[in-house]
């Protein structure tokens, strides 16, 4: 009988039950009784003085509970940055103040400056209309290059310049650096941009902030992928509560990219204002206000140079980037450019000399955070696309020549910082070639050229670094956080589970997964155990769910916490078979003892553990309850292999994707249609970004990209249907599961894949092009294809 | 949204009496309407609906055998109805958004609103059509006026539009990758007296003929005919999604395809 439950099972989704019926909770179907909406006033320029707010008239609108202002927060703290960064010469980064509602000055469009509570929603749109304010407008900041400049407007007047770090990483020598150019046969430069975006979950933010006044507590609904972060950075930083008094939840998500990992002000504010009100506050974003919002992703101008010895080995890599951070430092926005980016610049490839400088600018514009993958997109982004380019200068198969440069030997410690535990890049190498029919494109060429379109194949390796850690390395490179997980496995009298975890689905599919694990371990039903999340009050302190590390990092918590449990169960088990605890071995949700034919039930065990009449009181605890904390020994490294292969139309420019292949390592694999589904999200979002995806300002800091008229999200019909490969699997060896993760690697790896796929088709129609900037739009190949 | 009353008449003269009240506005499908009362950009008093209004809806050849559509049947009907009749007209209507945008969103309110990047502007230019209104007939000529203008007075309700019916006719849309409006939109229109030729999405001005192109296909209807003419690039929009090059060279490509294509 081929296996029904527990790892490597393709189990339907659970939780779309409820999802597909529209019988989801989410933080907007919350109401709390008697509750008020707040609506902000927001900043409709991108740079300004604020000289006066006259709230008079508005608080005299109907339903008006109450005006606030920056006034009302003066003694109230800011919102933190998560990691700080140390720069090139040693000195911390340059950490501006960025208050809940704008202190004298507004910075981006979409700045909160007044925010109004009422009886309703209108209410509270109507008297921010009557809000009076008096702006003295500055200039933008819109060009990072311009914001460097000596005599640049500055977006913090309290800071000495729009520089916020200037770091290095790899090696620090320069000219030793240098000397590596200096010997190189050949070196092929590229610059390029990783464009903007705005991560779009399905969902906008919300925020219900609720004070129960009898009992001095707080709750706060708010849309978050790791609610006991936001209860800590809120209390500890922002407002100054005593963490037991507030009681994070969040409830199903509804997508969230990385989007919803930062503190925001609105939960702050509502949290603040449920008790100044002592009412309930809600608030739900528009579309138009995530816009200008919601923290955005990726902006690098980057300029990447690469050197090779005669035998086309890899002999040094320099990068030099430009790092768009906005007008504040949303909670991780410093670590992606820096840690997040510059330690995957080594790729899959063995280049021993490697330089990654970035300079993170501050800009009148939102703020940009982590956006699935954070960092390493780019990384890859800008690797692939220069090796991409001189395999084309230097007459050499793409394919061979990253094989020829893959790093075939682990552990491998690159020269910016990471240790690679494992991997196979030939053999997910071997698996793409396959799938990807490369021997048949020739054909599928002369096809696509016989119909008047060109036709390109673009290929490209990533590896990414999923389940940030150890807390200790981090903590030595800025982080203000630990990156463990926990989790706590409760076994009930009759025998089935609940598992408190601190990772908290916002679409992956963990209320399916996670019980696969534990229903391995004991061999039990998955639908005899449920999970917990979301909720502070009921979960363990874990860190949430963000860089692909739930499965790797709580995942293994929870792990832990099941080992503990079966320990314990096992204790039990022996005493009511009067044996030896060493001899009891657990299987398929029996006890047995090795080498006889007694065995009692996993039900029988536990129901002993919370009726303890036969039981042995004097050795154990009755009840059966465990909890463990994992932080990881390191980063785990999925890594793969894409193939992508485009039509373009050479009279309109026009790209459509014809196959695109996924080869991925992601060591083992517990649920592979969970597994398939997020490849095809992350791929989904990657071409989305490689050919539509633009959040774009003018010169005067005004979002030109500011609805779905304008920002082109991917639909159904701009993707194909993939072939998704994950069979390549060398396990982490870290970790209890030998799990790596899956979450980012798809948009990670998908973007230069179609980039090069599109200069390949150009290249064949003999235009001299290298490189083309992100979205790929039509408009932007027919200008190429004209030059 | 602001508050305002909201009128479902069951007549014309019914609506056309509530729209003289102070700023009243009609309501169709809602389509291009609503999203804008959501955003507060209109502060209508009352608002009118159309949808129950009988006489207002239909798909039908008049006696000068010129297909007549009334002013608020849905892009869905359209498609459906005039198919027969006009089948580049329906292919038209059935590739505008998607179909809850079909089903609701009418033909009166696209003409009204004279969305620059909108569909039916080029239809009912290159149709020589005409603009029915509670109260005159309006050439498509004078009619478009610019961008989101048009002839229409305050209060003027338009009933129903009447399009000529070629002998062969297409129409190429070129998606904007976001809005899936039309990036540039060609309509090509054959008619025993000549060709028309409407542009739309791509001209600051709103939708146009191109007159070079006609008289070129007039003389022979084969896309080759255009190769000598090339489009000047003055007054064409440049936005995110393309440069006035772009367009102008989207206009020619365009046209070529629907001459191809044109039945
Ligand atoms: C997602 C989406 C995609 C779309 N894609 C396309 C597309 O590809 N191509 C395209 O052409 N359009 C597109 N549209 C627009 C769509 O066709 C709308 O239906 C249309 O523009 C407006 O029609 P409506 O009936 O919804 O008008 P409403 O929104 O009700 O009204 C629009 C305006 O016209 C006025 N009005 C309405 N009816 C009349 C009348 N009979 N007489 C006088 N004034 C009137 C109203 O007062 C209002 O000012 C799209 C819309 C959406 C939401």
């Amino acid at each position: 009988m081929p296996k029904d439950f527990g790892i490597g099972v393709s189990q339907k989704r659970r939780e779309d039950v409820r999802f597909l019926k529209g019988a989801g909770n989410y933080t907007d179907d919350i109401n709390v009784v008697g509750q008020a909406f707040v609506h902000f006033l927001r900043s409709e320029v991108a740079h300004a003085t604020i000289n006066s707010i006259d709230t008079s008239a508005a608080s005299n609108m109907p339903g008006v509970v109450r005006i606030f202002t920056g006034a009302d927060f003066e003694g109230v703290g800011g919102l933190p940055c998560g990691w700080q960064v140390t720069d090139r010469n040693n000195e911390p980064m340059q950490e501006p103040p960025h208050p809940i509602l704008a202190q004298g000055k507004v910075r981006h469009v979409g700045d909160p400056i007044a925010a109004v509570v009422a009886d309703t929603y209108e209410q509270a749109r109507d008297a921010v209309e009557a809000i009076k304010i008096d702006l003295d407008e500055l200039p933008a900041v819109i060009d990072m290059a311009d914001a460097l400049t000596e005599n640049a407007v500055k977006v913090h007047d309290e800071l000495k310049s729009n520089l916020c770090y200037d770091w290095v990483l790899g090696e620090t020598d320069n000219e030793k650096v240098q000397a590596a150019f200096d010997n190189a046969e050949h070196i092929t430069t590229l610059e390029l941009t990783n464009q903007r975006l705005v991560a779009n979950p399905m969902e906008p933010r919300v925020a219900v902030g609720d004070y129960n006044q009898a009992t001095e507590e707080h709750t706060l609904f708010t849309t978050s992928q790791n609610p006991h972060v936001i209860r800590l950075l809120m209390c500890a930083f922002v407002l100054g509560l005593p963490e037991h008094k507030v009681r994070v939840v969040a409830p199903d998500v509804g997508g969230g990219f990385g989007t919803k990992i930062f503190h925001y002000a609105e939960e702050a504010f509502c949290t603040f204002a449920a008790k100044a009100c002592n009412r309930p506050v809600k608030w739900t974003s528009s579309r138009s206000e995530s816009f200008v919002t919601d923290a955005q992703g990726r902006d690098h101008v980057t300029k990447i140079e690469l050197a090779l010895d005669s035998e086309n080995n890899f002999t040094a890599i320099r990068t030099n980037t430009l790092a768009n951070l906005g007008a504040y430092l949303s909670t991780f926005s410093s670590s992606v450019p820096t840690w997040l980016h510059g330690t995957l610049m080594a790729g899959n490839y063995k280049t021993p000399v490697i330089q990654v400088n970035v300079k993170a600018v501050f800009t009148t514009t939102v703020p940009v955070d982590a956006y699935r993958g954070a960092g390493r997109p780019e990384a890859t982004f800008q690797l692939e696309r220069v090796i991409d380019k001189v395999a084309r200068e230097l007459k050499l198969d793409p394919v061979a020549l990253r094989r020829q440069n893959f790093i075939t030997e682990f552990p491998y410690d690159t020269p910016v910082a990471l240790t690679y535990d494992t991997g196979d890049y030939n053999g997910t190498m071997n698996k793409l070639e396959a799938a990807a029919d490369f021997d048949g494109f020739a054909q599928r060429r002369s096809d696509t050229e016989a119909n008047g379109k060109l036709r390109g194949l673009g290929v490209n390796c990533y590896i990414e670094a999923c389940g940030i850690a150890p807390s200790n390395i981090v903590g030595m490179l800025g982080a203000r956080a630990g990156l463990y997980d926990a989790a706590t496995v409760r076994v009930n009298a009759t025998g089935s589970i609940s598992v408190m975890v601190g990772a908290h689905s916002h679409g992956q599919g963990h209320e399916t997964v996670f019980p696969q694990v534990v229903a391995e371990m004991i061999g039990i039903d998955e639908s005899q155990i449920e999970i917990v999340h979301g909720d502070s009050s009921k979960i363990p302190f874990g860190m949430g769910t963000y860089g692909s590390r739930s499965i790797a990092v709580c995942g293994s918590a929870m792990v832990r916490a099941t080992e503990k449990v079966i320990n314990k169960a096992k204790k039990i088990a022996a005493h009511l078979m009067e044996a030896s605890d060493a001899d009891i071995e657990l299987k398929d949700g029996q006890f047995s003892v090795a080498g006889t034919d007694k065995s009692v039930a996993w039900g029988e065990v536990t129901l002993a553990a919370y009726v303890p009449h036969n039981f042995p009181l004097q050795d154990i605890e009755p009840g059966l309850e465990e909890t463990a904390f994992y932080d990881p020994a390191n980063f785990t490294f999925p890594a793969g292999a894409y193939a992508c292969e485009v039509e373009i139309d050479p009279d309109t420019g026009q790209v459509s994707i014809e196959r695109f292949c996924a080869a991925d390592d992601f060591g083992n694999i517990v649920n592979p249609m969970i597994v398939d589904g997020q490849v095809h999200g992350g791929i989904g979002q990657g071409i989305g970004q490689a050919l539509l995806e633009s959040c774009s300002y003018d010169k005067d800091g005004q979002l030109l990209s500011g609805s779905y008229m304008d920002y082109a999200m991917p639909r159904a019909d701009d993707v194909p249907f993939y072939a998704v490969d994950h069979s390549s699997q060398t396990p982490c060896t870290h970790n209890p599961l030998g799990v790596k993760g899956c979450g980012e690697a798809g948009a990670i790896g998908s973007p230069p894949a179609v980039v090069n796929a599109v200069i390949d088709a150009l290249q064949s129609a003999g235009h001299d092009v290298d490189h083309i900037d992100m979205p790929v739009s039509p408009s932007r190949v027919w200008a190429a294809m004209q030059s | 949204m602001y508050d305002f009353e909201f009128e479902k008449p069951s007549s014309i003269s019914d609506a056309i009496t509530l729209l003289s009240s102070e700023e009243a506005m009609p309501l169709s499908g809602g389509q291009t309407l609503i999203p804008a009362l959501k955003q507060r950009l209109n502060a209508p008093s009352k608002l009118v609906s159309l949808a129950g209004i009988p006489e207002l809806r239909g798909v039908s050849v008049n006696e000068g055998g010129m297909l007549e559509i009334k002013g608020a049947t849905t892009h869905a009907v359209i498609a459906k109805q005039a198919s027969s009749h006009y089948p580049a007209l329906s292919a038209l209507a059935s590739h505008i958004g998607d179909p809850a945008v079909r089903n609701r969103g009418t033909i009166g309110g696209s003409l009204a609103n004279n969305d620059p990047a909108a569909c039916y502007p080029a239809a009912v230019l290159a149709s020589n059509g005409k603009i029915i209104s509670n109260k005159r007939e309006i050439n498509s000529e004078d009619f478009f006026q610019g961008m989101f203008t048009t002839a229409l007075d305050e209060g003027e309700l338009i009933t129903a539009v009447q399009f000529e019916i070629p002998t062969v006719a297409n129409y190429q849309k070129f998606l904007q990758p976001a809005s899936r409006f039309a990036l540039t939109g060609v309509f090509v229109a054959k008619f025993d007296s000549g060709v028309r030729v409407a542009i739309t999405g791509a001209s600051e001005n709103g939708v146009f003929r191109w007159s070079e192109a006609e008289a070129l296909l007039s003389d022979n209807f084969s896309p080759s005919s255009l190769d000598v003419l090339t489009f000047s690039t003055d007054g064409l929009i440049s936005d995110l999604h393309g440069t006035p090059a772009y367009r102008a060279s989207l206009i020619k490509t365009l046209t070529k395809r629907a001459v191809i294509a044109a039945k």
